[in-house]
């Protein structure tokens, strides 16, 4: 029997990131709504509702980091000197708003607000920050020899710009609706009215980043049955369910906000963003560092990924069980009284 | 040309200023989580309520820290990538998968139950508390067996093979995780974690005492410290001779830079003071013991000089040497402090002794310097390479342009300035306060139903900017 390695690891790393994605980013998306929120109450509330599961969410971006240099040394060595600026701003954010969590709550007269300022700087700039790499990597990378021979600021362009400004406004949303699902009262009001904003412009920003990206990269807009002139239907309706999910989710938020229910835009603004991240990976795939090396050139070699994937086929199921149970022991609303301090 | 080698010094000051700033947090947490663990579980048996209040005392500080260690982390693995690009395009077949397994085994497991451990005191049961407790303890001494091994690995490689375009991959991943040099490694490290934290913990602690202030929980943890210097202390001397040892067979370099020696030669002396200088292939002001390099090898053993080597094979001798000379200074005054305390616990004085206390607290700080100067004469000692005769650390750079290093060094050192700054005021103004018995309690949960009404808070007003 002879397992395709390379695939395996490819789809274990998608699935790594956009669990990244969907749990740091209601975690950020808490952060970024922190500037619109009433009080100091409402804040430690907003921070309680993350701070016993943010570690655990952060650590899937290190898992995608680290897994890509595992399985994928070249491209993770090709991709991260080409975001460079970007993925040290993300870092920068991921800092700020990290220590936030303890500094916040220790900070006296200067210090508090201070820290809240950073939480909320560090949770936008981070996610900016990786908005920036999506659209650079969706742009493309120059490959030249195996090495990154691109320049400085090949990722900066008002179609990163559009991406970025677009998950910012994605988090947002999810955060939104994770504040509906975790809090009750005024706050749980609040958090409806922010989810009916951030997902009006999230819906925009999918339209436009759509459509621009149909321009800016014809490889992807073909693939997508997008030849210049029209639709290749043939191409477009495999992909025709993609759209439709966001579709789906758009709508579960609007129709969850109306019926004042707490879990289902949570659900919705889940579907948006599989929904994009499906679009990503139909616009991608095969390729790890677009558009130039796909994943199984960039792959470590074998003995590595089957040592590795004997581990993660033990512990990954572990990791996933131990999480669940961490999210159930803090289920429910959060109230202003809990914490541990 | 010139532009690369901006970018090649830049990257290396980049790397060794946040690689250092983030050792200072796990050479502490290891050993804190380990301290909390083994203070959960006393009180767990005995009920003595001194240990619950410095459980809750301590754990604050280990929040506190253990923050700062996750961020400053996931810059570095970052790191291996934006500044190190060939380095990882070159290893990454064989360290990859060392990383990866930190990250699942480790990672994963300190950030899930960390979540437990500081919020789900009233959550979950004592039994379940204690288990989290535990876990993150496993956790953090999982991760640092991965991630020394990757280290070592580099300083000392074994089971890989070199490809024709020049990558290096594994032949035997069981030789390559435990490669010469790791067992010593591991354990002078996880050591020295376990020696810092005593060190903390019995300056905090003495301080307390000189204050007059929580005396029982103050003396029972200086006690606590005091056993674990005592018996760690003399055994970080024989752990770190056996390094000294594995470095003479593996990295020659090395031991002749921290030791000073230029020529091949037996009979060495034993140089206790000089100023190594590379331009000359010499010392400057020797003082040294003759005959008394039979600390790594008998007397008439031939040891490889500086000599050997091309002087741009050379690494930094005045840093290793001098470097080697913080890290065992320190390394007999913890002795001192050790035997000292223990004889003063024996005549059961060991908490009115004032000039005892105050040396407490003055060695302190004094673990956070010697892992950081032991560090550095492990990485700097290796230089040229940064896989000990495989890679060149010239050869490991990222293609990028020395003004994004530049940029990026400033980001870095600015914002560590602002959370080094702030999460020492943090940590300090807690070690002021010790433990209090009692007031640690954590508040019980909230019991009001979700949906009623809060109550007005009148204290925050809105536009409240905290
Ligand atoms: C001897 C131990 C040790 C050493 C040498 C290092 N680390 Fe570390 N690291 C830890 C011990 C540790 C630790 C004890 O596991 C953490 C968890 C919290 C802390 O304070 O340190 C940590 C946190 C931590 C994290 C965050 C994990 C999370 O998300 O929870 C990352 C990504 C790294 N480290 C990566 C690195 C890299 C790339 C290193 C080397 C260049 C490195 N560490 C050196
Ligand atoms: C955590 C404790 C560590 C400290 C304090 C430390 C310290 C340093 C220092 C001072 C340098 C700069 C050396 C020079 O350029 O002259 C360096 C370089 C480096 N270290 Fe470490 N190191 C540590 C652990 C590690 C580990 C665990 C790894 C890998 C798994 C590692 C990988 C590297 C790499 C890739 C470089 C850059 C290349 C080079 O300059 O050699 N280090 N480190
Ligand atoms: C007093 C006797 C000591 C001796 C003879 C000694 C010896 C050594 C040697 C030879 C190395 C380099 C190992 C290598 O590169 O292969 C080293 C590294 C190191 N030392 Fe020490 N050491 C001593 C005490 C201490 C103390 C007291 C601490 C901290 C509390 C400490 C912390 C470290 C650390 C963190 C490293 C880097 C990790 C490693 O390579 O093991 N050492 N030591």
């Amino acid at each position: 029997m002879s397992l395709d390695l390379p695939l395996i690891w490819a789809g274990l790393i998608a699935t790594g990131v956009l669990l990244y994605v969907l749990l740091d980013g209601f975690d950020l998306g808490v952060g970024i709504l922190f500037p619109f929120s009433r009080n100091k109450e409402d804040r430690d509330v907003m921070m309680n509702t993350v701070a016993p599961v943010w570690d655990g969410n952060e650590t899937w971006l290190v898992l995608g980091g680290g897994g890509l240099l595992a399985a994928f040394p070249l491209a993770y060595s090709i991709v991260m000197p080409a975001f460079y600026l970007p993925v040290i701003l993300m870092l920068a954010g991921l800092i700020l708003r990290g220590v936030a969590f303890e500094f916040r709550f220790r900070g006296q007269r200067r210090g508090r607000p201070f820290w809240t300022a950073m939480f909320a700087f560090g949770s936008i700039l981070a996610a900016f920050a990786q908005g920036l790499i999506l659209g650079g990597f969706i742009q493309g990378i120059e490959v030249v020899d195996d090495r990154f021979a691109g320049g400085t600021f090949d990722w900066f362009t008002p179609y990163t710009l559009l991406v970025a400004a677009g998950l910012v406004c994605g988090y947002a949303l999810l955060g939104a609706a994770w504040l509906m699902w975790k809090t009750a009262d005024e706050l749980h009001g609040d958090a409806r009215r922010w989810a009916v904003i951030s997902g009006v412009l999230t819906a925009l920003f999918l339209v436009g980043v759509s459509l621009s990206t149909l321009v800016v990269h014809p490889v992807v807009a073909e693939r997508w049955g997008w030849t210049g002139g029209g639709l290749d239907f043939g191409r477009f309706l495999p992909l025709a369910w993609i759209p439709l999910l966001g579709l789906i989710g758009l709508g579960l938020v609007g129709w969850g906000v109306r019926r004042a229910s707490h879990g289902w835009p949570f659900v919705g603004a889940v579907l948006v963003f599989l929904s994009g991240y499906a679009g990503l990976a139909a616009g991608f795939f095969p390729y790890v560092a677009p558009y130039s090396v796909d994943f199984r050139a960039a792959a470590a070699p074998d003995n590595a990924l089957a040592l590795m994937l004997v581990g993660t086929v033990v512990i990954l199921p572990l990791i996933l069980a131990y999480t669940g149970w961490v999210y159930w022991v803090f289920r429910g609303k959060v109230t202003p009284e809990a914490g541990y301090h | 040309m010139a532009l690369e080698y901006d970018a090649l010094i830049l990257s290396r000051l980049q790397f060794a200023f946040t690689v250092a700033f983030h050792i200072l947090f796990p050479a502490f947490t290891i050993g804190l989580a380990a301290y909390l663990a083994v203070l959960e579980g006393l009180w767990l048996r005995t009920k003595r309520e001194a240990y619950k209040t410095l459980y809750l005392f301590w754990v604050k500080v280990f929040a506190i820290s253990f923050g700062m260690g996750v961020v400053s982390g996931i810059v570095l693995s970052y790191q291996f990538g934006t500044n190190w690009s060939e380095f990882i395009r070159l290893t990454g077949g064989v360290i990859g998968p060392l990383l990866a397994y930190e990250v699942l085994t480790a990672f994963f497991l300190e950030a899930s139950f960390l979540g437990v451990m500081l919020f789900g005191w009233k959550k979950v049961g004592p039994r379940l508390h204690f288990l989290a407790t535990c876990l993150v303890a496993i956790g953090t001494s999982i991760s640092a067996f991965w991630i020394l091994s990757a280290n070592s690995w580099m300083q000392t490689p074994a089971g890989y093979e070199v490809l024709a375009d020049g990558r290096i991959v594994a032949t035997s991943f069981m030789e390559a995780i435990f490669n010469p040099s790791f067992p010593t490694r591991l354990a002078h490290m996880l050591i020295a974690a376990f020696l810092t934290t005593a060190l903390v913990v019995g300056a905090a602690s003495a301080f307390q005492l000189l204050r007059n202030r929580g005396q029982e929980e103050s003396r029972l943890a200086l006690k606590m410290a005091i056993g674990l210097i005592a018996v760690l202390a003399p055994v970080q001397v024989l752990v770190g001779h056996e390094s000294g040892l594995v470095a003479k067979d593996h990295q020659p370099q090395k031991l002749a830079a921290i030791e000073a020696y230029w020529e091949t030669d037996a009979n060495h002396p034993l140089i206790l003071f000089a100023i190594p200088d590379r331009a000359t292939q010499s010392n400057h002001f020797e003082l040294a013991i003759p005959g008394g390099g039979v600390l790594v090898a008998p007397a008439d053993e031939v040891v490889t000089g500086l000599d050997a080597f091309a002087p741009e094979d050379q690494p930094p001798v005045f840093i290793v040497f001098w470097s080697f000379r913080v890290m065992v200074g320190l390394g007999v005054l913890m002795l001192g402090l050790g035997l000292w305390g223990a004889w003063l616990v024996w005549r059961k004085r060991f908490a009115d002794d004032r000039l005892f206390l105050r040396f407490a607290v003055l060695m302190g700080p004094s673990g956070f310097v010697a892992v950081v100067a032991g560090w550095v004469v492990t990485e700097v000692g290796r230089q040229p390479w940064v896989v000990q005769g495989l890679v060149r650390t010239a050869d490991a750079v990222s293609p990028v342009t020395a003004g994004s290093v530049a940029t990026s060094l400033l980001i870095y050192v600015t914002v560590y300035a602002i959370v080094f700054v702030a999460g020492a005021i943090y940590v300090l103004r807690l070690l002021r306060e010790g433990p209090v018995a009692g007031a640690a309690e954590p508040k019980p949960e909230g019991q009001r139903a979700p949906g009623t009404p809060l109550a007005a808070a009148p204290e925050d007003a809105p536009g409240d900017p905290s």
